[in-house]
């Protein structure tokens, strides 16, 4: 197990240096750069701003530096916003997405859990049909749609919870937190109920109801440990996903989080900005997804015990 | 066995239980508006995060607008009528010639640590307002005082030779370098308000963008709120001052500042009572609140211009023939009226026509019959021969619709192709500052002034994208306006230059901006006017009213 773990953290690591050398160049090579705007800045204005950023030095230069601070784990100062570092600017938004991303995970696996398991013990039925077509259309339902529909109708017809913030109003965690979770919500339920489907019909389950269990115990002890195998598989690359990708919901609600950052930063051509952010969050995903690799190892006997012959 | 299954509804039962308290926290208690309102505490909506909140980085006007609660200039704006008034400065002489301005500072105003305001903190702060090391891309507001090009152009070290004096510990002297009657209007802009020295000293260089000293904990202001808190992406809070010299004239606590980019957004929050007043409002939802009785839509026209810059170097639009052409066959007031909702001000100049005391000079008219003949002029009857052309705009809804109107238009009334590039705003300038368009869509704000506007046509100026160049308009515009002394004088020899400029058509203008907004009735002392400036100082909150119920 050991070994595994070193040896998926030692490839891990030219991955990311590949994402930062790939991102460094292509920030470059795109058009306009981090001072251009409508009004025209004067040459000497943009010469003093390029040495202040050290953006007159060769490219090579410039990206050799920038690797030397990343190994000190310093991202470099923003551009859109002297005054501020890239590692502070993450350090404020993360907790707020991870915060985020964590109660819509919680919800997916609830919502999405139960419907999926209920679904599979009587496939075919109305139990199956009706969550599992509320699935799809949470899986199709795009959440710049949802989010404002959830708006509508809970803040300004029903005027039942706030529709904007994260932590300012009592109760404004809510929405987002629905409207992100509920896409990841139809795809829990579609995995556990195909992995339970799948589980359901194994002989060992057929055993356990042979010995008399009840069938509750059939299914939450024995059933659903090997049927939430391909959910577990999803959720290290979900909640990475999560994170990088809750720009939406984040601009929908007004949530400070990382998302909002991340897309800003290439707009405005924030060039420390896009690198820190894609840095750190290709770090966090290769890291997920070797825990989510870790999980279902722990999960499957048959793996598990492939670990323990290759020692 | 039974341990484990309980074990599991235990966590499950506990895991919806923390879903359940961390999501709905209390219950839903009072709306913002409600709470401000009593508590004297202004919501306002205003468009993005600021850059920053050091005066000589940031150029946006909703930081312009933090600032303005943070800091005082020599003198301010009264936003009604526009004119200055006293502010550090309690009053201030100008010389018969118009070039030096004797600014006598109150001696009642203080930094909100207390100590007071003097001369050569002002000597102190432009120095690095223009220092070639600081990057203050508003520097060149500053240029009109003697010898501050020179120095931020790194021509002369010695500030001692730029025209800033501190006669006396409250005695200002400024000698410009040529006569400005709007001198006083730029020192109501954040780039030319006083800093406090040691405070900026205490956290870096003079010249260093990245410190901290803009952080509550360190800031040190001196205008009528200072900062409270500071939560990136969320809001800037600031509270009455109570070091303000003319403190017992401000009737708000407290204003919160809100960075909220999508407009749609914004305007939901209004409705729910979250804001006291929007930064703007979607254009699709003006036809609804225009109707709605008692409403809190307001509008007021602000001085900026949209048009289209035509590149002057390049065939076929280096005839002025085919740019007239161009100009005469575009409809504003159809653009104005189904595009734009009737919010806009249909434009035939490059200067809207509502800067005080400035009379534009005659509009053309809409005439495509002209237009035609003026094309066949040029050589293309009909369109024929036409060699195409390219309108360049960046990525915007209403951007995209006005072309396309445009492009009919054209097509229509002329007989010519055209064709549309949209591109990404940064590639965007970069393709119109390397005059690498043929046709490209401008936003243009400038201040009360007209030579705000016009100094985008000079010849080389550094905003001049469409290589216009005319020595009698250099002329009119730097040396016969330039050196009047009085305003009529200078707005004479303005008038005249643009009406070279429209000769020319330079560029094809198309509307005047407008402010458009929500504005809860509570709200008093904010009136919208053409430079779409707040003065915190004069606003109020009168409790007791609600919006429409219609608003829901």
């Amino acid at each position: 197990m050991l070994k595994f773990l070193i040896s998926r953290l030692l490839q891990s690591v030219p991955v990311i240096l590949i994402v930062v050398t790939a991102t460094f160049f292509l920030v470059r090579a795109a058009p306009g750069g981090p001072f251009d705007e409508e009004k025209a800045v004067l040459p000497e204005v943009r010469k003093a701003l390029e040495a202040q950023y050290k953006l007159d030095l060769p490219l090579h230069e410039q990206y050799f530096a920038y690797l030397g601070d990343l190994f000190q784990g310093d991202l470099g100062p923003s551009f859109k916003y002297p005054g501020r570092s890239v590692n502070e600017i993450l350090a404020s938004g993360l907790p707020i997405t991870a915060e985020l991303g964590f109660y819509a995970l919680l919800i997916a696996l609830v919502i999405g859990g139960t419907a999926g398991v209920f679904a599979a013990l009587k496939p075919n039925t109305k139990q199956d049909y009706i969550p599992m077509t509320l699935a799809m259309v949470g899986i199709c339902m795009p959440s710049f749609l949802l989010g404002p529909l959830l708006v509508l109708v809970f803040g300004i017809y029903l005027e039942l919870l706030p529709i904007a913030g994260w932590g300012m109003l009592p109760g404004d965690k809510i929405l987002p937190s629905v409207t992100l979770g509920s896409a990841y919500a139809a795809y829990v339920a579609r995995l556990s109920r195909a992995g339970m489907l799948e589980v359901l019909s194994q002989d060992y389950i057929r055993t356990a109801r042979a010995k008399g269990l009840p069938e509750w115990q059939v299914v939450v002890r024995h059933a659903l440990r090997g049927g939430i195998i391909p959910v577990v598989a999803f959720l290290g690359p979900a909640f990475a996903g999560l994170l990088a990708g809750s720009f939406v919901v984040e601009t929908i609600f007004q949530i400070p989080g990382l998302g909002r950052f991340y897309v800003q930063a290439a707009f405005n051509r924030d060039y420390t900005m896009i690198l820190g952010t894609t840095v750190f969050l290709s770090t966090l995903i290769v890291f997920f997804n070797l825990l989510s690799d870790v999980a279902a190892a722990w999960l499957n006997p048959r793996l598990r015990a492939q670990f323990q012959g290759g020692k | 066995m039974k341990h484990t299954y309980r074990k599991c509804t235990h966590l499950l039962a506990g895991v919806s239980a923390l879903i359940v308290v961390s999501l709905v926290g209390c219950g839903v208690g009072e709306s913002n508006v409600v709470i401000g309102n009593r508590e004297g505490i202004l919501h306002l909506g205003n468009a993005s995060e600021p850059t920053g909140l050091d005066p000589h980085v940031v150029t946006t006007t909703d930081a312009s607008r933090i600032l303005g609660a943070l800091f005082e200039g020599l003198v301010t704006r009264n936003p009604w009528t526009l004119e200055p008034e006293p502010g550090v400065a309690e009053r201030w002489e100008i010389s018969t010639d118009g070039l030096i301005y004797t600014f006598h500072i109150n001696p009642k105003a203080v930094w909100s640590n207390g100590e007071p305001i003097t001369a050569s903190d002002y000597v102190w702060t432009w120095k690095r307002a223009l220092h070639p090391k600081t990057g203050n891309r508003n520097a060149y507001l500053l240029y009109v005082i003697d010898n501050a090009e020179a120095f931020a152009t790194g021509a002369i070290d010695d500030f001692g030779e730029v025209g800033v004096k501190a006669l006396e510990e409250a005695i200002l002297q400024v000698t410009l370098r040529g006569p400005t009657p709007h001198f006083l209007v730029q020192l109501m802009h954040h780039s030319s308000y006083a800093l406090h020295p040691e405070t900026i000293l205490k956290h870096g260089e003079m010249t260093d963008r990245f410190t901290q000293w803009t952080r509550p904990e360190n800031f040190v202001g001196n205008g009528p709120f200072i900062l409270e808190e500071w939560a990136m992406n969320r809001y800037i809070k600031v509270g009455k001052s109570p070091t303000y010299w003319d403190r017992d004239k401000v009737s708000l606590n407290g204003v919160v500042f809100y960075p909220i980019e999508d407009d749609n957004i914004e305007e939901r929050m209004f409705r729910v009572d979250q804001l006291h007043r929007t930064f703007t409002l979607p254009l699709d939802k003006i036809p609804a609140y225009s109707t709605m009785p008692d409403t809190p839509f307001r509008t007021a026209p602000y001085l900026g211009s949209y048009f289209y810059v035509v590149n002057n170097l390049r065939a076929p639009t280096d005839d002025v023939r085919v740019r007239k052409a161009l100009a005469l066959a575009v409809d504003r007031e159809k653009i104005a009226r189904t595009i734009m909702y009737d919010s806009v001000i249909p434009a035939y100049g490059v200067v809207p026509p509502f800067i005080p005391h400035y009379t534009p000079p005659a509009p053309f008219a809409f005439n495509p019959e002209r237009a035609r003949e003026l094309l066949a002029e040029a050589g293309y009857p009909d369109g024929e021969g036409w060699p195409g052309l390219e309108i360049t705009y960046n990525t915007s809804e209403a951007h995209r619709k006005i072309a396309i109107a445009i492009q009919q238009m054209w097509k229509k009334n002329l007989g010519v192709e055209i064709t549309l590039a949209n591109q990404e705003w940064k590639v965007y300038v970069e393709t119109v500052n390397q005059k690498d368009y043929q046709v490209a869509r401008m936003g243009w704000i400038g201040d009360v002034y007209p030579s705000s506007f016009l100094e985008l046509f000079l010849t080389d100026g550094g905003n001049n994208d469409s290589g216009y160049s005319d020595p009698r308009f250099d002329d009119l515009l730097i040396s016969k306006g330039g050196q009047s002394v009085t305003r009529e004088e200078r707005y004479r020899y303005m008038q005249q230059a643009e009406a070279l400029l429209m000769d020319a058509m330079p560029i094809i203008p198309i509307y005047s901006y407008t402010t458009r907004l929500l504005q809860h009735p509570s709200v008093e002392g904010m009136p919208l006017n053409v430079t779409q400036s707040i003065n915190l100082k004069y606003a109020e909150l009168v409790p007791g009213r609600t919006l429409p119920d219609s608003i829901r």
